[in-house]
């Protein structure tokens, strides 16, 4: 019989800690897919975030480095900057890039360093029990916003692909789903066209990844792809905000 | 004929694989539990499986390995 999928060399063996139905997985193996497929997995670096993906360093199959919260960027930004020829990347939830990390992910953006970003948005905070992130939806119930995020008191999502498509630095911008198999298909080549993009020096390039978080989004892993289509994707539009599809 | 292999120490019963195949031959099994005390799945028509390789491109675990 021939093998039509298994798991790839650039994920390891060991276990992945996720919830069951947390999407991360998916993630994680479409990353290591795309650098794999591309030839640049071996050599790759990657900066691994505070949140639930906190040991996405065990995951991966290549160099990786631990980053403090929000600080993926500049750590990248580092190591890039030594290393010209290596595909460095983040993997950062969206209380890392769109909260604390804000000023590292912008500034990086603007100064068109050559890194890939994959922007994991789960509109909460995963890690630290379900509170309210800047990407939590209008009305979303969360630990912190028990009865819903009430714009008038806490203000408006924050559209990170939009933002930062506007800044002269960035060159290739793409926001991508993992709810369902053709989503998930569409969201590596997403990846894939962004490591490509950086390997060929165009600028700072990023994918935002919606993503679910069945535990604190109080709902089962059916449940909860079901709700980042019907929700998150309205709110969050699926697209191309810079630069050309390869 | 194809095969689809489950690695059941990995896999939490989340459902995505069962949700995703176009077969609808993806089951849990509620009489089976792993050592983490999940409900795996497994294909349940070998004989009716076309290798699309749906269930492995949504399992968050990368459990699944998919042979013809
Ligand atoms: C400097 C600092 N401030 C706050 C925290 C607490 N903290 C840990 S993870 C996290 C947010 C995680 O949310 P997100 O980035 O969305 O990732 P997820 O867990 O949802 O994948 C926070 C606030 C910390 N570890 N360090
Ligand atoms: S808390 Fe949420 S984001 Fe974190 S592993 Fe669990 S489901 Fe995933
Ligand atoms: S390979 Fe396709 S048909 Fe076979 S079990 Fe998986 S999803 Fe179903
Ligand atoms: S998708 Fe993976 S983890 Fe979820 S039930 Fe299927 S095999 Fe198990």
């Amino acid at each position: 019989m021939a093998v039509v999928f298994e798991k790839t060399e650039l994920l390891t063996d060991l276990p992945m800690h996720y919830c069951p139905g947390c999407t991360h997985g998916i993630i994680h193996r479409i990353v290591a897919e795309a650098l794999d497929e591309l030839g640049i997995g071996k050599t790759a670096v990657g900066v691994a975030p505070v949140g639930c993906a906190v040991f996405a360093y065990d995951y991966f199959n290549c160099d990786m480095m631990e980053a403090a919260h929000g600080r993926a960027p500049a750590v990248a930004t580092g190591i890039k900057r030594v290393c010209p020829d290596k595909c460095v990347f983040t993997y950062q939830g969206d209380g890392d890039l769109a909260s604390i990390g804000t000023a590292e992910i912008v500034h990086a953006a603007t100064r068109g360093e050559k890194i890939t970003a994959i922007f994991v948005n789960n509109a909460i905070y995963g890690m630290t029990g379900g509170q309210m992130a800047p990407t939590t939806l209008p009305g979303q119930v969360t630990t912190t916003s028990p009865n819903g995020r009430d714009v008038e008191h806490c203000g408006y999502p924050v559209p990170m692909c939009e933002m930062l498509a506007t800044l002269s630095g960035s060159a290739y911008i793409q926001r991508v789903s993992v709810h369902d198999v053709k989503h998930v298909k569409a969201a590596k080549k997403a990846i894939k066209n962004a490591f490509a993009a950086q390997m060929e020096n165009k600028g700072f390039t990023m994918i935002e990844v919606l993503s679910t978080c069945p535990t604190n989004w109080g709902l089962s892993p059916l449940e909860a792809v079901q709700w980042l289509k019907d929700n998150m994707i309205p709110a969050y539009p699926l697209g191309v905000f810079k630069g050309a599809e390869a | 004929m194809a095969s689809v292999t489950v690695n059941e120490e990995l896999c939490k019963g989340c459902g995505l694989c069962v949700d995703a195949c176009p077969k609808n031959i993806m089951r849990l099994d509620s009489a089976k539990i792993n050592q983490k005390g999940y409900h795996t799945a497994h294909c349940a028509e070998p004989e009716n499986c076309i290798a699309c390789a749906f269930c492995a491109t949504m399992c968050p675990e990368v459990a699944i390995t998919v042979e013809k």
